[in-house]
């Protein structure tokens, strides 16, 4: 695995990330490799945050980092590697909600830390959630909303989920500026995060 | 150039004191009877005690956020309190008859539909444009402005906002691009070519649509002056008047956006500073301009992405801060009280923040650590906020009386404390509300 790889992407350095990048590329080194640092650097990445070193910015460059490496190796993969995905989430902001910033960032995140992601958008019906565990068959599903509106819309869905016999199946967080432990209690979901990484944090403690 | 606004000015003390009496001589206002005139004085005393901590209030102040718990609890759709300004005024007004908060707060974020519609604002969906009618409004977050185009923005924000940005925002005002830059208007020649896009018939239509999109915002705004008179005439202050923005989240609310923003901090510092501090002086005179319009020196000041989590304290330190400071002292100067409205948690922030002329400024803090901000930010400023929305929403009127009685003992002690909610209060119980604002009233008598 290329240390001077995951040290650039580990250490905010994007250009010189994209250009080692090309370089190993050049010099014919395995794809499979590059993605793998790129796991190794989001790892540091992650730990720095929960350290209290890093925090979104550096979440969010890191993540854009890896997926500009991606594309450059993508081509080199010829698939390979793809399906090397940790497990699928199904995510979305709950009925009568349509933010989306706090969702994308989490949906981001999982992304480039190694998750599929079926992100069913805003304003999403409980029925849309649920459709969404029967076609994906996700380990965990993310719940998400900034207004107090969302507490039903949260509580529904989580019913909805359970109405389809699919709550067994699943691990479900939510997330967004008001939730808390009262909040999960009410709603009924497994967990609450409080920041974006905390999504990541649950789904690799869900999904192993 | 002169650094402005890093201390305030030597009258500031003075300018803030004449306006704390005005304030309370409630000059203006037609009082229903002699009681509510008494009323009204009593609860602006309790208020501005709290806000200059010079001595113990009375009592505490509760004003909560009432967001548009009103519509709820009078039945009152979204979409009916924005296109039917009679049913606006009637939920505002049943709000304070049965529940007699110390503070006026008008429907203000309710805004008029129709105006909105006529310009063809697309930052945010509403109530029958996008939304249902019972939904509240929501802001559609994207990058409206590119990374590129900081340096626009930096040369000229007018100008930026006039012919590149409202374009963007608002459908029917397209034919703004074809404004001219203004400055060069000075000489003869330069007169005729600035005059002739003005011929244009997108751009009169364009003008056409300004006016219609005005006098709908003027009926509005009579309907809401007509409800507040009738309600500050029954003895509610008013809690505030003004507002403004910190120059970060200008930037990164609606131009960047919050994905865009963040990634700035490391790839594009320096424009980004530059463009925040650009927007000081704008920030200024919209907070003065505004509480000149309404005779209240309270400007409220939502501050978004410098709360906890978003950014480091040394990001906070270097981008969030300087460029808020300045606008919060530039207001001081003015004699006004700037409220920041700290909504998420704020629990890193309380040192650096904590560097401010002492009774100039109240902190209203959501999540916040109570007892810490009582510590640090609370020796120089006024503290309010931090009734959890999750218990008035979710919980139990023993579990609101005793939030409320914490947050008394604790951040209300030897005053320097008005009590209210985390954040707006909408979808909270009304048996909560009612709890939190009797009980509240009536344990915060200082003795």
């Amino acid at each position: 695995m290329p240390d001077r790889l995951i040290t650039a992407i580990s250490e905010m350095n994007e250009d010189a990330a994209i250009a080692i990048t090309r370089d190993l590329l050049a010099h014919g080194e395995d794809p499979l490799a590059i993605v793998a640092s790129c796991s190794a650097a989001m790892e540091i990445v992650g730990k720095r945050f929960e350290a209290g070193e890093y925090f979104l910015p550096e979440l969010m460059l890191a993540g854009e980092i890896v997926k500009g490496i991606s594309d450059l190796a993508r081509p080199a993969l010829h698939g390979a590697g793809t399906a090397a995905r940790k497990g699928a989430v199904v995510l979305g902001t709950v009925k009568g909600d349509i933010h989306n910033i706090g969702k994308d960032i989490v949906s981001f995140l999982l992304d480039v830390n190694g998750f599929a992601v079926y992100d069913v958008g805003v304003d999403a019906d409980p029925a849309v959630f649920v459709k969404a565990i029967q076609d994906h068959k996700p380990a965990v599903v993310g719940l998400s909303g900034l207004l107090t509106v969302a507490y039903d819309s949260m509580k529904s869905t989580v019913q909805a989920i359970e109405a389809a016999g699919l709550r067994d199946q699943v691990k479900i967080m939510i997330g967004g500026a008001q939730v808390s432990e009262t909040i999960r209690q009410y709603a009924g979901a497994d967990a609450f995060g409080e920041d974006a990484m905390a999504g990541v944090r649950l789904a690799k403690q869900w999904i192993g | 150039m002169r650094e402005r606004w890093l201390e305030p000015s030597p009258d500031a003390d003075q300018k803030r004191a004449a306006r704390l009496e005005s304030w309370h001589a409630a000059a203006g206002v037609a009082f229903a009877t002699d009681e509510a005139k008494q009323a009204y004085q009593e609860r602006v005393s309790l208020m501005a005690d709290a806000i200059e901590m010079k001595k113990v209030p009375a009592r505490v102040a509760v004003c909560p956020s009432a967001g548009h718990f009103p519509l709820d609890y009078a039945g009152v759709t979204w979409r009916e309190a924005m296109y039917d300004y009679d049913r606006l005024a009637h939920a505002w007004e049943r709000y304070y008859d049965d529940f007699c908060p110390d503070s006026y707060v008008g429907p203000a974020t309710v805004v008029p539909g129709r105006a909105m519609e006529t310009v063809g604002f697309n930052l945010y969906k509403w109530a029958g444009h996008g939304l249902a009618d019972h939904q509240e409004y929501q802001f559609v977050e994207q990058e409206y402005v590119k990374a590129e185009e900081y340096q626009d923005l930096i040369d000229d924000p007018t100008g930026f906002f006039l012919s590149t940005y409202f374009p963007r925002i608002f459908d029917n005002l397209q034919a703004l691009e074809k404004m001219p830059i203004l400055p060069p208007v000075h000489e003869m020649l330069m007169v005729p070519p600035a005059l002739a896009p003005f011929a244009g018939k997108d751009v009169q239509a364009a003008l056409q649509v300004l006016a219609r999109a005005g006098e709908e915002s003027v009926r509005w705004l009579q309907a809401l002056g007509a409800v507040g008179a009738r309600i500050l005439g029954r003895g509610f202050p008013a809690g505030g008047g003004g507002v403004s923005k910190a120059p970060f989240d200008v930037i990164g609310d609606s131009l960047r956006g919050t994905r865009g923003v963040l990634l700035d901090m490391r790839r594009h510092p320096d424009e980004l500073l530059e463009a925040c501090d650009r927007i000081v002086p704008f920030m200024v005179k919209y907070g003065a301009s505004s509480c000149r319009a309404t005779g209240h020196l309270v400007v409220f000041m939502p501050l978004h992405k410098g709360a906890d989590g978003f950014m480091s304290d040394q990001q906070f330190r270097t981008f969030y801060w300087p460029s808020l400071r300045k606008v919060i002292i530039g207001l001081i100067d003015e004699g006004l009280v700037p409220q920041l409205f700290a909504e998420g948690g704020y629990n890193q922030r309380l040192e650096v923040i904590s560097d401010l002329p002492k009774g100039a400024t109240v902190w209203w803090f959501d999540r916040t650590d109570m007892a810490r901000a009582k510590q640090t930010v609370g020796r120089v400023a006024c503290l309010t906020g931090n009734v959890p929305l999750d218990v008035l929403c979710a919980g139990t009127i023993d579990d609101v009386k005793q939030h409320c009685k914490r947050l008394i003992d604790t951040a209300g002690r030897d005053g320097g404390f008005i009590l209210a909610t985390g954040a707006a209060m909408q979808g909270s119980k009304p048996a909560n509300v009612k709890a939190m604002i009797d009980f509240s009233r009536e344990y915060g008598v200082y003795r």
